[in-house]
């Protein structure tokens, strides 16, 4: 049993956190956050790098690499908070793989691929979804609704731009008619699962850069003559982030490497991945803000951009309560076989 | 990445499983007096002995099998599964044969080890005193030199399996004036003498699993100090190093079958499609999941890469907390039964509570992930 990247892949993460540390500064985010707009330099620059289409088989002009690789990106982008439409985009993307009929998948991979198209997802009530990150910016948009999924573009749905509580990929109102757009026939669920994945990885990302930045403060900030970070109050929140992401993240890794490796596991894993990872991104963040004290309740201090993120992310394709009814009935499966 | 045991672990596993089928321990003698129960698992120990099963992880000069870490846990999972019960003198193949592999001079080696393979002689763990819980190393029992021999006054508490065992690995101070860790020394203690005496203590769930020692001028001769005098707190973290390590993957693989139970009881009464317990129950099915998986990172992030991780100290804080939240839902979905004394539920209910605080409470552990993992400033102690 290896949970360990291979080299490649330890490459791929290297590359991604060092140019994001330089591209997706927190000024930089933060400009862009304001502006309420995608940063367009970065996302170009993430395109030239082929980014948008690293888990996209190569002859739909992908990389061809796994959800692994995939789950790698997220992550580092998470981390960042890069205003970039990376993960919706790819989310779309695999659903539209997985249940894509060849046609579909030949008019739309190459675009997502190469990111001269943008993707976005969401799960619809009558055709309908609240809050679509990155819609606003979106070409296409796949609704997904009772275990089946469509394809709606930007003309035949009813797209109207909407200030979410995180700016950093602005967000649409989505209604589309019945009628509207394509239908995806194919594995919605093998589609979705993987598109899970990848929002859990970011999930991990944002807890993840959340921890860093509460331990370097808390290191710093000095009460009653003492670092705060030594008062167990505060120390063992931080112990307790720690516990959550790092039960978010083994599940997450283990949904990442069964998409390729143990497909016929693979929904069951998304669905512990993503609800592990909508808490620990919920409660984590939560935390930092707490631990911050004042300053994080500030908006000129960057924890908030994070909390904001775990929340849209959380809620995304179901959060944790909904992924537990899935497992639950899993698991309700497993029992009744052994009884 | 890649989540599947290799085909020599796997080979492992099913000669350990086709072995324990073949192989049952005598039947469960159930609710008996104390040493008839303690001679049911020594039994069972010299069968997994004669087996070649009572040790796999101690290399294979010692009676061992050499196996890998992969394949030690492997076993520990397999005994779980199998739902036998561990061998009589785990303390002394986990903690003791171990640490006396690690710091023992040839001649303890020689002595010591086959008779704690072969279950002729268990073995106790003296460290834990009634003011030096987890400020192990300000413990209070002394040794003083006199001729060949150590004498040996104070008090231990927690001691699991003294009322039967031979050895005691005992940590004592030997060197009142150095500074608290550096003036202990690590000694076997012969337990069958006079100035020992065992008290059981009566714990919550009624059983008596651990004792007190009184120990009054007992003595221990010079050859059986382990490690060197003044050396005693170096040998004490091996042991301790080796306390979570292996049994971790039988205990998680108990949680496992006991929530296992519990989705079974609810099934039963249709409570899976009520939310009310649904969610809970997929939330501890997530927790075990959680468990495994960090389990076995933590092992083999060791095993392939000399690295551990953070997951060694996050993985017994969450079993704990994890097997009291399942074995009180159990108290909501089982109902009365779960309450009357007695019964498996109502005894796991409240065994529970001991989790989080043997074997290093949950409040150290947080300590340790704060300060080690995460590299938080300590707490200045209070100055006595």
């Amino acid at each position: 049993m290896d949970f360990g990247l291979t080299d490649d892949q330890r490459d791929i993460q290297r590359t991604a956190r060092e140019l994001l540390a330089d591209r997706a500064s927190p000024e930089r985010v933060r400009e862009h956050a304001e502006a309420g707009r995608h940063d367009d330099g970065l996302w170009t620059e993430l395109r030239e790098l082929g980014w948008p289409g690293i888990a996209i088989p190569e002859e739909h002009g992908g990389q061809g690499l796994g959800g692994v690789e995939l789950a790698i990106l997220s992550e580092e982008l998470g981390r960042a908070v890069a205003p970039v439409p990376f993960l919706p985009s790819v989310m779309a993307a695999a659903v539209i793989e997985a249940a894509g009929s060849p046609e579909q998948r030949e008019r739309w991979l190459p675009g997502l691929a190469g990111g001269e198209l943008v993707g976005a997802v969401a799960a619809a009530t009558d055709g309908a979804a609240g809050l679509v990150p990155s819609g606003a910016d979106a070409d296409l948009v796949v609704l997904v609704e009772d275990g089946s999924a469509r394809v709606v573009t930007r003309d035949e749905a009813d797209m109207e731009a909407v200030a979410a509580i995180d700016p950093t990929r602005p967000a649409a109102r989505v209604a589309a008619p019945r009628d509207a757009g394509e239908p995806l026939a194919g594995d919605v669920a093998a589609g979705v699962a993987r598109a899970l994945v990848a929002v859990s990885a970011e999930l991990v990302g944002v807890c993840d850069r959340a921890l860093d930045m509460t331990v370097a403060y808390v290191k710093e900030r000095k009460q009653f003559g003492t670092p705060v970070g030594a008062y167990q109050a505060v120390s063992h929140r931080c112990a307790q982030m720690l516990l959550d992401t790092e039960i978010a993240r083994a599940a997450t890794s283990e949904a990442s490497w069964t998409a390729d490796a143990d497909p016929d596991r693979l929904r069951e894993c998304a669905a512990l991945a993503k609800a592990t990872a909508s808490d620990a991104g919920r409660s984590v963040t939560a935390s930092a803000i707490q631990a911050h004290g004042g300053i994080g309740f500030t908006w000129e201090a960057d924890v908030h951009w994070l909390f904001k993120r775990a929340q849209i992310d959380a809620a995304l394709l179901g959060g944790a309560k909904e992924h537990r009814a899935r497992l639950a009935r899993f698991v309700g499966e497993r029992a009744a076989v052994r009884v | 990445m890649d989540l599947t045991f290799s085909d020599e672990e796997l080979a492992f596993r099913d000669e350990f499983r086709t072995w324990l089928a073949d192989n049952p321990p005598p039947p469960d003698p159930g609710e008996v007096a104390d040493e008839a129960r303690n001679a049911w698992r020594a039994a069972w120990q010299r069968q997994l002995y004669e087996g070649g099963w009572a040790a796999p992880g101690w290399p294979a000069e010692y009676g061992g099998r050499s196996a890998t870490l992969t394949q030690s846990a492997i076993y520990f999972e397999e005994l779980g599964r199998a739902r036998v019960p561990l061998p009589l003198n785990v303390l002394g193949l986990l903690l003791g044969g171990p640490t006396l592999m690690v710091w023992g001079t040839d001649e303890q080696k020689d002595r010591y080890l086959a008779p704690i393979l072969s279950a002729d002689e268990i073995w106790c763990q003296g460290f834990s005193e009634p003011d030096a819980g987890s400020d192990l190393a300000s413990l209070k029992t002394k040794a003083v030199k006199d001729g060949d021999d150590w004498v040996v006054t104070g008090q231990k508490v927690w001691t699991s399996a003294a009322q039967y065992a031979k050895w005691c690995m005992l940590v004592a101070r030997t060197d009142p004036d150095a500074p608290k860790h550096k003036g202990l020394t690590y000694f076997l203690m012969d337990m069958e003498q006079d100035e020992v005496q065992v008290r059981p203590l009566r714990q919550i769930t009624g059983e008596a699993e651990f004792n007190e020692l009184f120990i009054e001028e007992a003595r221990i001769p010079d050859e059986n100090v382990v490690g060197g005098v003044g050396n005693g707190w170096k040998v004490a973290l091996t042991t301790l190093m080796n306390e979570r390590a292996g049994l971790g993957f039988t205990l998680q693989i108990r949680l496992r079958q006991l929530l296992d139970d519990l989705i079974g009881v609810a099934a039963e009464r249709g409570l899976l499609d009520d939310p009310r317990y649904a969610d809970q129950l997929a939330e501890l099915h997530a927790r075990c999941e959680a468990i495994r998986l960090m389990a076995w990172k933590g092992l083999t992030d060791v095993e392939r890469y000399g690295q551990p991780g953070p997951e060694g100290s996050l993985v017994k804080w969450l079993w704990s907390d994890t097997n009291q939240q399942a074995t009180q839902l159990a108290a909501d979905i089982v109902g009365a039964d779960a309450l009357v004394a007695g019964t498996t539920w109502s005894y796991e209910l409240l065994r529970a509570r001991g989790n989080s605080i043997e074997g290093g409470t949950t409040e150290i552990l947080k300590n340790i992930v704060a300060e080690r993992v995460l590299g938080l400033p300590r707490l200045k102690p209070a100055t006595a």
